[in-house]
């Protein structure tokens, strides 16, 4: 094991020591033990930068399951490496910011900081394995762990709603993806990622391709919660903000965002692939960005921005997948767009993370999200106010802040849409560019409504539950850090440009020489000029925003998806119970009749599909006088049964078939069975006699059995059947009997001259020892459901 | 009215024995002739319950002190053992072995172990079914 391997298992291992260290130490508080790993492990990232911005990788391989082809390999790329460093980095920040956020006294550390340090060390195996099926197995991991954080506070039911909400969403991604990922091993023969990018050109024509690219796309977009499947992340907001601010917007739902990256190579040589990642992603930026605007929740907008944005990353990356189109220019033209895609990729994290940790203070120092409680704060959280509005502008897109380089790459990625000239992008490509400046304007409102109606505006006291005042230091520091983040990477682009963003994108697009430059100025271009539009159109639409307002109401909530996931939820439960009180009566007779149906339809089916009913009568012999009038007799009994008015009848007819069958023995030359038969049938008509006897007074009525057409269709069917097999059986003969054997080995070896004895005795004494020991069993049950009676039994007799 | 059983218990008391004379024939010619424990057991039971009929259940409980559970695990014990007899002699589970004696009165006889066997289903058949006829007749 390699240090590599031990830095994503690390997570685990303190997860193990934490809830120990908790009993142990009760005084300090639990996250300080775990801080110092994320720290290490950032440090320890930050070492491989050197390796990976000379476009090296790292791969350490150890087995898993070697016979399967499963091996726990990890390897550090530049895009690897950017995730795990923001995974470790704001890691650290989440746990620090969490140490003072959550009290000691009143809430559950240890299980807490077990459920994010296994997110942790999952999430890191995400973005590190090659090997698809460890990718998987942490890829559930996260979704488990997220399930626990979301439903951290499990006594209130809101969490328990989104965390199942979340749970059942992710996995069924998940579970399409495990599909998409053997889709992929059945065309490759490989598990490894590095090996099947360098076969994707030969199976770029295989009919499982298009399966394998929906079912892969279809985990990222549950994970990366992109339209229809961003519903889960707004209720998922009610788990703890350093939870909120750690998984759902820094690290867990850009997943998808890793596994769409990651998978480039493979299919985005593909039109369709461009098209459903390019079309989901700005589809789902628009209605984030357009939907964040009516919350009213600090963390309902958030989450609704960090959908929004996720949908803008998602689109640069298929319109960067685009781009792997032209291998002979090396030009990097088009790779501008999963240029943009990594870098917002890092500015969304960072300027994202500080915004939940503020909306955390937010509501940690009043009391309350609502922000129409909230208003003219900026004079009691002075610093609070600062870090939001940095982080509010640069989500909106503004100088000189590193959400506006950003924006104007993507806004440049979105107008070369219109220059490449395939995939019908030329025509309906043109639609890119316009949705994604509508989404901005939108985008500008909501933040702008996320700063000034909480920190400016009217204070109003009364509707505070505290009254509010700057947080303390330490819950201050990580938003202050990425704030400043924010700001340097605003300012110094190029400084991540060629050790992180370069090497991110060349393992994305791993054919081209990429040469990063990000500037912050470049002219009056078109970009620009959409800017500009933003910030004019935005400003005016914040300032009239109470008056159309309404066009909110022209969306019904009863045309929401998330009203579609309830009533999915609702129709698929009474579905399933009622099916399930459709066919499981309760009844015996209902569930014999589903047996006997289906032992018709399974044996006549095999009996025709298989041509076997044959009738052959060269083997047959003749018929005795007595034998006819036999059977004549107890074809009468038989019958008069079904027909008998009172059951004391049938029982006697049954006895008298019973008999019958004895002297059929007799005739048939068997002593033996006749002597126990006629034994047996007396012993047992006795006992129906008792049992007749002992029919309960109550509701007793003589009453003929009621005609029912279906039983009696499935009845004479099964009779016909069992004729039809036997008969064809008989005529089907293929081997001659063993009984030879018996016949001449009886005295010979077993000093017997009772065949029937000898066989049940000596040849196949193993059988009898059974049956007795069956009868055995019968007895003591009778013995036992007659002797041992609870109390409960006497008190309902007495009843 | 107090019922006098005087002929029916007189009966009994002379045809139980030929029926269990009879039961104990069955028993041991079955190696030979149609019968067996099964049969025999039967019968043998047979006779038990017409004492039962011709008496009752507290009579009988005093006449034959069994207990008929116990019976039932002799009969396995006497089964399982002969089966598990074999294995000390190093031949397969459930080996009969037997030979053949010539006593002065009787002549040729054979003494088989499948005899022990019978005697276990025998042991068995009677204690299932008179445990069965004497819990659900002694149940009220």
């Amino acid at each position: 094991m390699s240090l590599l391997h031990l830095a994503i298992i690390s997570p685990f291992l303190l997860g193990i020591l934490v809830p120990i260290m908790y009993k142990l130490l009760r005084r300090i508080h639990a996250g300080w033990f775990v801080l110092p790993l994320p720290i290490f492990l950032f440090i320890y990232f930050l070492s491989y930068i050197p390796i990976t911005s000379n476009q090296q990788t790292v791969i350490k391989s150890i087995a898993w399951i070697p016979t399967l082809g499963i091996d726990f390999t990890v390897k550090v790329d530049g895009l690897g490496l950017l995730f795990a460093l923001l995974i470790t980095g704001i890691g650290s920040l989440v746990v620090l910011y969490s140490i003072y956020y959550l009290s000691k006294d009143k809430e559950q550390l240890n299980t807490f900081y077990v459920y994010l340090l296994l997110f942790m060390g999952a999430m890191l195996g995400v973005v590190l394995s090659d090997n698809l099926i460890v990718l998987y197995t942490f890829w559930e991991l996260t979704s488990f762990s997220s399930f626990l954080l979301i439903g951290y506070w499990y006594d209130r039911e809101k969490s328990r709603y989104g965390a199942q909400k979340s749970m059942l969403i992710t996995v069924f991604g998940g579970l399409s993806m495990l599909g998409g990922i053997i889709l992929l091993y059945l065309m490759t023969g490989t598990f490894s990622i590095s090996e099947i990018i360098q076969q994707s050109n030969g199976i770029l024509t295989n009919p499982l391709f298009i399966p394998a690219m929906l079912c892969i796309l279809l985990g990222a977009f549950t994970k990366s919660a992109q339209f229809p499947f961003h519903i889960w992340l707004p209720d998922a907001m009610e788990a703890p903000t350093p939870v909120s601010a750690y998984l759902h917007s820094a690290t867990m739902v850009k997943a998808g965002l890793y596994l769409v990256a990651r998978m480039s190579p493979i299919f985005a040589e593909n039109g369709l692939w461009v098209w459903l990642v390019a079309g989901f992603g700005i589809v789902t930026l628009f209605w984030g960005s357009f939907s964040a605007v009516k919350q009213t929740d600090l963390k309902g907008i958030l989450a609704f921005s960090t959908v929004s944005q996720l949908g803008m990353i998602m689109s640069l990356l298929g319109i960067g997948g685009a781009a792997l189109h032209f291998d002979s220019i090396n030009d990097s033209y088009f790779s501008v767009a999963t240029v943009a895609a990594v870098f917002h990729l890092i500015n969304h994290a960072t300027f994202k993370g500080s915004l939940f940790m503020v909306a955390g203070i937010v509501d940690h120092e009043t009391g309350t999200r609502d922000i129409r409680k909230l208003g003219g704060l900026m004079h009691f959280m002075p610093i609070t106010f600062t870090i939001a509005i940095i982080g509010t502008f640069s989500m909106a897109g503004l100088p000189p802040f590193n959400g506006f380089l950003s924006k104007e790459m993507f806004f440049t990625a979105m107008v070369r849409v219109l220059e490449i000239g395939f995939f019908n992008l030329e025509t309906w490509g043109v639609l890119f560019p316009v949705i994604a400046w509508v989404a901005s304007i939108f985008t500008f409102v909501y933040s702008m409504i996320l700063v000034f109606k909480t920190f400016t505006g009217k204070f109003q006291p009364e509707k505070l539950a505290k009254k509010p005042h700057e947080a303390p230091i330490g819950m201050l520091i990580s938003p202050i850090i990425l704030a400043c983040l924010v700001i340097i990477i605003g300012f110094f682009p190029n400084l991540l440009s060629n050790t992180i963003i370069a090497p991110a994108v060349a393992a994305i697009m791993p054919n081209f020489k990429v040469d990063v430059h990000i500037s912050f100025w470049h002219g009056f271009t078109t970009e620009l000029f959409m800017t500009l539009g933003v910030i004019v159109l935005g400003v005016l639409l914040y300032k009239t925003f109470p008056k159309w307002r309404k066009v909110y109401k022209l969306f019904p909530e009863k045309f929401s998806l998330n009203r579609l996931y309830n009533s999915i939820l609702d129709v698929s439960q009474r579905a399933s119970r009622t099916i399930t009180n459709r066919y499981l009566t309760g009844f015996s007779r209902t569930y014999l009749l589903y047996l006997f149906a289906f032992f018709i339809i399974i044996l006549s089916t095999t009996l025709f599909v298989k041509d076997a009913f044959i009738i052959k009568t060269n083997n047959v012999s003749s018929i005795h006088i007595s034998e006819a009038i036999l059977a004549l007799v107890i074809s009468i009994g038989a019958i008069s049964i079904i027909f008998a008015k009172s059951r004391l009848t049938s029982i006697i007819l049954l006895g008298a078939v019973g008999y019958t069958v004895s002297i059929f023995f007799v005739l048939f030359r068997a002593p033996d069975l006749a002597l126990t038969q006629l034994a047996i049938e007396t012993i047992s008509v006795a006992l129906f006699l008792l049992c007749f006897y002992h029919l309960p007074k109550l509701k007793k009525r003589e009453e003929r059995m009621r005609f029912r057409i279906t039983n009696a269709v499935i009845s004479v069917g099964v009779g016909a059947i069992v004729t039809m097999i036997a008969l064809s059986a008989h005529s089907n003969k293929l081997f001659d009997s063993i009984a030879q054997y018996y016949v001449d080995n009886t005295y010979e070896k077993a000093a017997g001259k009772n065949m029937v004895n000898v066989i049940l005795v000596d040849f196949r004494g193993f059988d009898t020892m059974f049956e007795i020991t069956v009868l055995a069993i019968a007895a003591l049950g009778i013995f036992g459901m007659i002797k041992l009676r609870l109390e409960g039994g006497k008190k309902n007799e007495n009843q | 009215m107090k019922t006098n059983d005087l002929i029916l218990q007189t009966t009994t008391k002379v045809v139980v024995f030929i029926i269990l004379l009879f039961a104990v024939y069955i028993f041991f010619a079955g190696h030979y002739t149609p019968g067996g424990g099964f049969v025999g057991g039967l019968m043998t039971s047979g006779a038990i319950v017409l004492l039962l009929l011709a008496f009752d259940l507290k009579t009988l409980q005093n006449f034959l002190p069994f207990n008929y559970i116990y019976m039932i695990a002799i009969g396995l014990l006497f089964s399982i053992g002969t089966g598990a007899g074999s294995l000390l002699f190093n031949v397969p589970f459930l080996t009969h072995a037997f030979t053949h004696i010539d006593l002065p009165i009787f002549g040729d006889l054979s003494l088989h172990t499948a005899t022990l066997f019978d005697l276990g289903v025998f042991l068995v058949v009677v204690g299932v079914t008179m445990t069965i006829i004497q819990t659900i007749g002694g149940d009220e």
